[in-house]
């Protein structure tokens, strides 16, 4: 490997390959970084519902949860780029006054943020599960109405608890963008095959790719074990030291 | 001030309280015993509507805890109640835990409650504790912090779900302490302990309950004198001889 080819010039551009996939980096920390905040209030959101007691409304919430956890991400993202506008004249309408690009960054980050606020859900409602009926009776006991015994007692655990699977979540958010090439989304994936198959240096252009989702990974996993650490409660048994 | 009338309960098929009717006098200080499993437990979260029933009807300070129109939260606000695992939110300091409800639901200032959270402590004897977390406090602490805490919201009575059947026996007696010190002072309580020591020394009445239902509802010095069932007899000979 050597790394003068990072610094070569694209040929029919006007930027190296670095710049190139640094610009495909661009994309897929923006694709996580939306997707992200609308997997994680989606998710809490159905999460919450589905641990009431009103059995529709748990029922909606189980079948949200199902239907987008049990479709290939891949097969989720042609139906978000190819049907869902075929399908409802509203979106057509929209889509067209888009450029491509906007188009699949739009579609990555609503399709990557339905798949993820499913296994947020999942994990917020486990996260409630696992707090005592007692803690919920305590709430309703002085009083409180249910949404402030959601709000002031059982969720404020409930996401201390669920924070490691969330980290994973969040991991797997960032690695997940890279299905999106396959609608044409010019994120890093995308970018990196580009390099490969223009200069055929297929080992470098991977070795750099793959460097740099470890990198974007562990600093997640960093970020969040720091979170964990500020939010760990003295004396309760859980987050470590 | 809690009246009971012919309540009746089902998980299913299975009959878990069978048309029990009883009722604690403002003031009075009222326990419940029976055998695990008895349903004295789910009798006395019925009574805040922390268990719907099926059957009957409970009344606590004239309002029907039934009735649609009964605003529940704004009921249990005026009911204290403190539970076998004490049940103190753990992310919060004994400060807040103290104050939370009082500002979230009596809508009082910061201040105020802390004031009152504060005096409810000192009471309880944890004062230098309200910085804390739960999880620092031993168990005895603990239960003694939820019942200042029930206590700080001013209620007109309070309901104790086997206070200190979670604790070990060092701890009991400094929770027990709190709790007939309450007693003395005129509190309505409903207590469901196996403390027999406690019932005898404040209770005005005990109620034992057996497979769902209520067996005795006599007097302290009745049921202590001789109870007429022979199922509480039983109950009382084995639990007593130490």
């Amino acid at each position: 490997m050597h790394l003068g080819i990072f610094l070569e010039q694209v040929p029919d551009g006007n930027m190296a390959w670095w710049q190139m996939l640094a610009s495909g980096l661009g994309w897929t920390l923006a694709t996580a970084f939306f997707a992200w905040i609308m997997a994680f209030v989606l998710g809490s959101i159905v999460g919450v519902v589905r641990t009431t007691d009103n059995h529709w409304a748990v029922r909606i919430g189980d079948a949200y949860v199902e239907l987008f956890r049990n479709i290939p991400l891949i097969v989720q993202f042609f139906i978000w780029y190819f049907v869902v506008p075929g399908l409802v004249l509203a979106v057509k309408r929209w889509v067209v006054t888009l450029d491509p690009t906007q188009h699949q960054f739009v579609t990555a980050v609503i399709c990557l943020g339905f798949f993820t606020s499913a296994r947020i859900a999942e994990q917020v409602r486990s996260g409630i599960q696992s707090l005592s009926r007692g803690q919920r009776n305590a709430g309703y006991a002085l009083g409180l109405t249910q949404t402030q015994t959601y709000r002031f007692v059982l969720l404020p655990m409930a996401y201390r608890i669920i924070i490691p699977p969330l980290t994973s979540e969040i991991m797997n958010l960032i690695k997940n963008t890279a299905v999106a090439y396959s609608i044409g989304l010019v994120e890093l994936f995308f970018r990196t095959r580009e390099m490969a198959e223009m200069t055929f240096r297929y080992f470098d252009a991977f070795t750099a790719a793959t460097v740099i989702y470890v990198v974007i990974a562990l600093t997640a996993n960093r970020v969040m074990a720091l979170i964990e650490r500020r939010l760990a409660v003295p004396g309760y048994i859980t987050g470590g030291k | 001030m809690i009246e009971i009338n012919n309540i009746s309960k089902w998980y299913g098929s299975f009959q878990v309280l069978s048309d029990c009717t009883t009722s604690v006098k403002k003031g009075e200080v009222v326990v419940v015993c029976g055998p695990s499993g008895s349903g004295k437990s789910t009798l006395i979260k019925c009574v805040n509507a922390l268990e719907p029933f099926q059957k009957g009807d409970i009344i606590v300070d004239g309002i029907s805890v039934t009735d649609p129109k009964t605003n529940l939260s704004k009921l249990r606000a005026r009911i204290g109640m403190v539970f076998q695992n004490f049940e103190l939110f753990p992310h919060m300091r004994i400060t807040d835990n103290l104050t939370l409800a009082q500002i979230k639901v009596l809508g009082r200032s910061r201040e105020e409650a802390a004031a009152r959270g504060l005096k409810m402590l000192e009471r309880v004897g944890l004062k230098e504790q309200a910085h804390k977390f739960p999880g620092q406090l031993s168990g005895g602490q603990q239960q003694r912090v939820a019942i200042a805490r029930a206590l700080a919201m001013d209620p007109i009575a309070m309901l104790f779900d086997e206070p200190t059947s979670a604790l070990d026996p060092e701890m009991i007696n400094e929770v027990l302490d709190v709790m007939v010190e309450l007693a003395k002072e005129g509190m309505t309580m409903m207590c469901v302990t196996h403390e027999m020591g406690f019932a005898r020394k404040v209770a005005h009445r005990v109620i034992f309950m057996d497979q769902g239902r209520i067996v005795e509802d006599d007097t302290k010095d009745e049921f202590f004198g001789k109870p007429r069932s022979e199922r509480a007899q039983q109950f009382l000979s084995k639990i007593l001889h130490h």
